[in-house]
């Protein structure tokens, strides 16, 4: 069964198509007009992450750096050290990947609540191919302490991620976003926290629970309708990666006895890994691992590259039946 | 210019004299380190702490404090002994250096002691972090003024050159950035290991306004700070020459000291040194 207070995702015709970037985007300026703090700081790309919204709205405190990320991370490190919450936006390759160093010593180690916007993740950017599909940022930034990681499954989710990092002027954060239209799957009501999973889909008598994260959350939902009647398949959405919520991890691997991951990211290193990683050392049940094997991406579109890359809701299925049989 | 008198000046240079004196110590007990730039820098830290700085040691986190940056982390040694000289902490506590659970880490760390404003050691991110602390406070009108401390070798590092790109475009005024012109760096000599010269032509093209000192004259260095504050619609930089080591005739210019400590041995015959040395800044002002 669906859960509560999500739009009926099976319908494919009445179902919304929007980026992850555009909630962030519109997150972003009413989080400005809440709060004078926010700055945004952009390194050349302010239309496509969505930043020019901020800056046609509040121009006095969005700022422009050029193609230049080290030097992104490091203003917004001094700003936030200051007083300031800045957001920095650019694509997932670049910020946190060309500038992983300062943000590691002089937002992490230094402790400054700088919010890092990586836009453009995943097979799904399409034709600009492999250099612009950020697939490693996952595990780069849950592996540094002090950081917050979250992943949002849809654009109202990453509207609720963005106001809700904005508010803390404390910790780092990390918020993953995509650039294709994905369907809409939660509503203004859908309960959003960091820190805390969801279950989107749930069974009587569970044999697999599916943890999804972002867009491939859709996917895993597809795969858990179309398995009915065959196997009993609940799907969780793992929107925040770190901190991990644990206790709900653990409870359906309790329940199912056997889990897989899906993410659009590397499998080494992923948010598949932080779950294994906790089960390994609490409760050990069968996982499988939905997500890029050691490839880099290439030019197509979203489906060609879901397809490719194994992360359509066919190669989940698959996933499912093969995790069912090693119980 | 403020002219500083000769009373001023002396107590000043004794000052550097006794910091280079805890340098020496400090180095020797924790038994790793750097011990070249500390040395040169001690000077210019002296000057800040003990005049040019608006700031409180007993109120390290007031709001309007002037900030001083250290983006070449690994000389935190003249700014620890600096500031417990200056009143921030016992000078016992410098025993503690690079030592388990200090709060002196080997490089400084804002979340071990705030004061040290901000955590550094990997190069060229220094410039960054004040510029964003330069724009943030000028959009809030606040009258502090931002000094960022760099290495040369630090600025073959790329994001240094973004930083002053960044701060030339922007007209950080309240920004002023200072060059440890030592010439050295872990692998030899700057100009070999990767030419920065004609260094003021490089900062003047990238709109800053450039001044040029001895590093080692307080007087001069008091005198540039000045400038650089009167500046109007552009970021100062002071290239400060300075000589490795300074204090120390056995290690002077020797880039092989950058990133080793004395032994106890040379421990003893360095303190004995500057010893001497402090006696010499003491019989120089004598009148």
């Amino acid at each position: 069964m669906l859960a509560r207070h999500l739009n009926n995702i099976f319908d494919i015709t009445s179902l919304k198509q929007e980026p992850t970037r555009d909630g962030f985007g519109h997150g972003l300026v009413d989080s400005g007009k809440s709060d004078e703090r926010i700055i945004a700081l952009c390194a050349d790309l302010s239309e496509s992450t969505r930043t020019e919204w901020f800056q046609k709205e509040f121009p006095s405190r969005y700022i422009e750096v050029g193609v230049a990320e080290q030097n992104l991370a490091t203003i917004a490190s001094g700003m936030a050290n200051y007083g300031k919450i800045p957001f920095i936006m650019s694509y997932a390759v670049f910020s946190p990947g060309r500038n992983n160093e300062q943000i590691r010593t002089t937002i992490c180690i230094n402790k400054v609540p700088v919010k890092i916007i990586g836009c453009h993740s995943g097979v799904s950017v399409g034709p600009d191919g492999a250099t612009h599909q950020a697939l490693e940022d996952i595990g780069l930034m849950r592996m540094l302490p002090n950081m917050i990681v979250v992943v949002p499954c849809d654009s109202v989710e990453a509207y609720k991620a963005t106001t809700a990092i904005a508010h803390d002027d404390v910790m780092p954060s990390y918020l993953r976003l995509g650039r294709a239209s994905t369907p809409v799957l939660t509503t203004e009501k859908t309960h959003f926290e960091i820190g805390k999973a969801q279950l989107f889909y749930e069974v009587e008598k569970s044999e697999v629970t599916i943890i999804a994260c972002g867009a491939m959350v859709y996917h895993a939902l597809c795969a858990a309708k179309k398995l009915e009647g065959e196997i009993a398949v609940n799907v969780m959405n793992l929107a925040t990666i770190k901190p991990l919520d644990t206790e709900s991890i653990l409870k359906e691997a309790e329940k199912s006895g056997a889990i897989v991951t899906v993410e659009e990211h590397q499998i080494a290193g992923g948010m598949g890994s932080a779950v294994a990683e906790f089960l390994a050392q609490t409760y050990t049940v069968p996982i499988e691992f939905i997500g890029v094997h050691d490839r880099f991406g290439q030019s197509g579109t979203p489906e060609e590259l879901y397809k490719e890359y194994g992360l359509d809701a066919t190669s989940i299925i698959q996933a499912v039946r093969k995790v069912v049989r090693r119980k | 210019m403020s002219h500083l008198s000769d009373e001023q000046i002396k107590a000043l240079e004794l000052k550097a004299n006794d910091i280079r004196i805890s340098i020496i110590d400090m180095l020797e007990d924790a038994g790793s380190g750097h011990t070249a730039g500390p040395l040169d820098m001690a000077d210019i830290f002296t000057a800040f702490y003990f005049h040019i700085l608006n700031h409180d040691p007993k109120n390290p986190e007031w709001v309007d404090r002037d900030r001083l940056i250290l983006s070449n982390g690994h000389i935190v040694p003249v700014r620890y002994a600096t500031m417990a000289h200056a009143g921030y902490f016992p000078i016992e506590e410098l025993k503690t250096l690079r030592k388990f659970s200090s709060r002196l880490q080997g490089h400084p760390e804002r979340v071990a002691l705030p004061s040290l404003e901000t955590t550094s050691g990997p190069l060229g991110s220094g410039i960054g972090q004040a510029a964003g602390i330069a724009y943030s406070a000028r959009m809030d009108n606040r009258k502090f003024h931002i000094y960022v401390l760099c290495s040369d070798g630090e600025l073959d590092a790329g994001n240094s050159w973004e930083s002053i790109m960044f701060a030339g475009k922007n007209k950080l005024t309240n920004l002023t950035a200072i060059i440890d012109r030592n010439n050295i760096q872990i692998n030899g000599m700057t100009e070999n290991v990767m030419p920065l010269e004609p260094l003021a032509d490089k900062w003047r093209a990238f709109n800053w306004h450039v001044i040029e000192i001895d590093g080692h004259n307080i007087q001069t260095i008091v005198n540039a700070v000045e400038e650089a504050k009167a500046v109007a619609e552009k970021p100062t930089v002071i290239i400060a020459h300075t000589i490795a080591g300074k204090g120390i005739k056995e290690i002077e210019y020797d880039y092989h000291w950058h990133g080793i400590p004395p032994s106890s041995e040379q421990e003893k015959a360095w303190m004995k040194e500057l010893r001497t040395l402090g006696n010499k800044i003491e019989a120089s002002h004598y009148n």
